[in-house]
């Protein structure tokens, strides 16, 4: 009993010593709570350079965090464990953390910047007014093909999936809402769909699509595609242009019938301390010339009207990565359909998989 | 007095059995009687007895029969033949080395050796067979899973091996039985409490396997694991993964008696 107690003192004064060292280390580094900023983006999704000149210009000290899935990063901010200033989730999240009241609005009066913003990305339906989410990056879902297997034929339509010729060629992602969302769209009925007669008839559709399909994957897609694994790959754009930079064979395209429009938005968590400094940051990333610079690094399609004046013409005219208005008209953003509808959704693709064998 | 102070060392024993054990088992079972919007409800039993969920039980059963049989079927052999050799312990450590590394490393490396461009198929191109689809497929799954699951199916059985009497054996050759004979009416017999124990830790998991389904039978392959993954993780519907967690444990507490060491003097 007696040496119990004793281990247990040991140990709770070496946590107290590590304690006050880390405090100490933090203080001398210029961690002191009035000045950092803490960031939760998403792996290798910022030009670190720029977490520089925001530190020179403005004397705030960064804290740079990563996550990689949409669902770890609410769970950590839900815990409430650090305190984040910033957090970049995506837009299907952000309408649930509006709902579950965990984000601090935002005061545009603060975000001169914001005018440079392209109001096609703006006022969107998981965010009305944009109260509360600041557009970061944004892109589409397409189809991403190998002209070195498939030679000259060309795919232009959701539609094309389905030629037989494309025998046990096709990559899909493990995600219901893209995979009924293709079927959808081919259809000609949208994306949000909440028709039960529409979805069932989209997942017999996919049903039909099983000769064609190789495998359903996650984020190994790339990897997959990249190695010529498969000819053809459902997938988002950002995996498309990093697949593009690896892989001269391949190309991708935003089919004809419309498709899923994306964002990953800034947000300041209610845990926020530092909501000053959240504000500073956010008008920083929206200042045209530093957008372009991040542009460049990530290789995602920048909402900043203004920035791809700073970019390359070449990328910039790019319509595979940013469609002309007439094309964006025809892309969609998921909607929060609701616990039970997104629950049918996931019964369907469940059984679109059973069917598969 | 010694009595006492032997039950107070057993107090964190008890804490982390009620804690990490009966806790979370009672969790699931509660989870599992409330629906998406967290009102009670037995449905999700109902819709456990649909017919989706009744064929991946099913499926589940099948592929983790099939795991489970070409592990015996490979693993009996190789411990058979460890008692045999000088340097048994080398030779199990070296068995049991790739167990060391983690499950998902291990997947993508099949990913790289089974793919178009990958070590098996220029195999095959070399002698002539041509290039076939080895990922994604059925063989593909249980080669990897078999291969995964190898040393927990080895261990056991080399265990009940090595402890056989070995003057059991020459009594039974003196007697005039032939090597099958001996085989199947002594060895076997004598180690099938090994064989019993290889076989549940293999067809347990593999009754819940989620991420080799994915990795490398690219989602083809459906299990109970995938489905409760898919619930708890992307339709949030904790009590439809819950009553499907209840149904595993229901099988598994099956398992364990049907293959559980009988008592002595039974048999």
């Amino acid at each position: 009993m007696k040496e119990l107690i004793r281990a247990l003192l040991a140990v709770l004064i070496v946590s107290f010593i590590l304690i006050f060292i880390v405090f100490r280390l933090n203080s001398s580094q210029g961690y002191t709570s009035g000045n950092t900023l803490t960031i939760f983006n998403w792996g290798d999704y910022i030009d670190e350079d720029l977490i520089k000149q925001f530190e020179e210009e403005t004397g705030i000290k960064v804290i740079y965090e990563t996550f990689d899935s949409n669902e770890a990063m609410l769970t950590k901010i839900e815990q409430g464990g650090t305190a984040y200033d910033i957090a970049v989730p995506s837009e299907y999240i952000i309408d649930k953390m509006i709902q579950e009241d965990l984000l601090l609005p935002i005061d545009h009066s603060k975000l001169p910047n914001f005018q440079y913003l392209d109001s096609r990305f703006l006022d969107l339906p998981f965010d009305h007014g944009n109260k509360y989410s600041i557009p970061y990056f944004w892109g589409t879902v397409g189809i991403l093909y190998n002209t070195k297997i498939l030679g000259d034929r060309e795919l232009t339509s959701w539609n094309d999936l389905w030629d037989p010729a494309f025998k046990n060629q096709i990559l899909l992602v493990d995600s219901a809402r893209e995979v009924l969302g293709m079927s959808l769209n081919s259809l000609g009925y949208s994306l949000n769909d909440k028709n039960k007669d529409h979805l069932q008839e989209a997942k017999e559709k996919i049903d039909a699509l099983t000769p064609n399909i190789k495998a359903i994957v996650g984020d190994e897609n790339r990897l997959l595609l990249q190695n010529e694994e498969a000819a053809i790959g459902l997938v988002w754009s950002g995996t498309a242009q990093e697949i593009m930079w690896e892989n001269e064979n391949v190309e991708y395209v935003i089919p004809e019938e419309g498709s899923n429009l994306w964002f990953d938005n800034m947000v300041i968590p209610k845990t926020a301390k530092n909501v000053e400094a959240a504000h500073a940051f956010i008008n920083f990333m929206l200042d045209p010339e530093v957008a372009a610079q991040n542009t460049d690094y990530v290789g995602y399609s920048t909402p900043n009207k203004e920035a791809l004046k700073f970019m390359d013409e070449e990328v910039v005219s790019d319509e595979r990565f940013y469609p002309d208005e007439e094309m964006t008209s025809k892309l969609e953003v998921y909607e929060n359909l609701g616990k039970r509808m997104l629950a049918h959704y996931n019964d369907l693709f469940l059984e679109f998989k059973m069917h598969t064998k | 007095m010694k009595s006492k102070s032997r039950n107070f060392y057993l107090i964190p024993y008890v804490i982390w059995i009620a804690l990490f054990v009966v806790m979370p088992i009672l969790l699931v079972l509660y989870y599992s009687f409330f629906d998406i919007d967290g009102q009670f409800t037995l449905d999700n039993y109902k819709k456990f007895f649909t017919p989706v969920y009744l064929k991946m039980t099913f499926s589940s059963f099948w592929y983790a029969f099939l795991i489970t049989l070409f592990t015996l079927l490979v693993a009996y052999p190789i411990a058979y033949l460890l008692t045999k050799t000088k340097h048994k312990q080398l030779l199990l450590l070296l068995i049991i080395l790739p167990s060391w590394i983690n499950l998902l490393l291990k997947a993508y490396a099949f990913i790289g050796i089974f793919g178009t461009y990958g070590a098996a198929n220029s195999f095959l191109e070399v002698i002539g067979i041509g290039t076939k689809q080895i990922l994604f497929t059925d063989f593909s799954f249980i080669f990897v899973s078999v291969y995964i699951f190898l040393p927990f199916m080895i261990l056991p059985i080399f265990n009940a091996l090595d402890e056989l009497n070995p003057s059991l054996v020459d009594a039974s050759n003196d007697l005039g039985a032939s090597k099958w004979t001996t085989f199947l009416r002594v060895i076997f017999p004598l180690t099938i409490d090994g064989v019993k124990s290889g076989c549940q830790i293999v067809f347990i998991p593999a009754l819940s396997l989620f991420m080799l389904t994915r990795l490398i039978a690219g989602n083809r392959v459906i299990t109970l694991g995938t489905a409760i993954e898919q619930h708890f993780l992307v339709t949030q519907d904790w009590g439809m993964g819950a009553t499907i967690a209840v149904f595993l444990i229901i099988a598994m507490v099956l398992i364990m008696i049907l293959t559980g060491k009988r008592k002595r003097g039974i048999l």
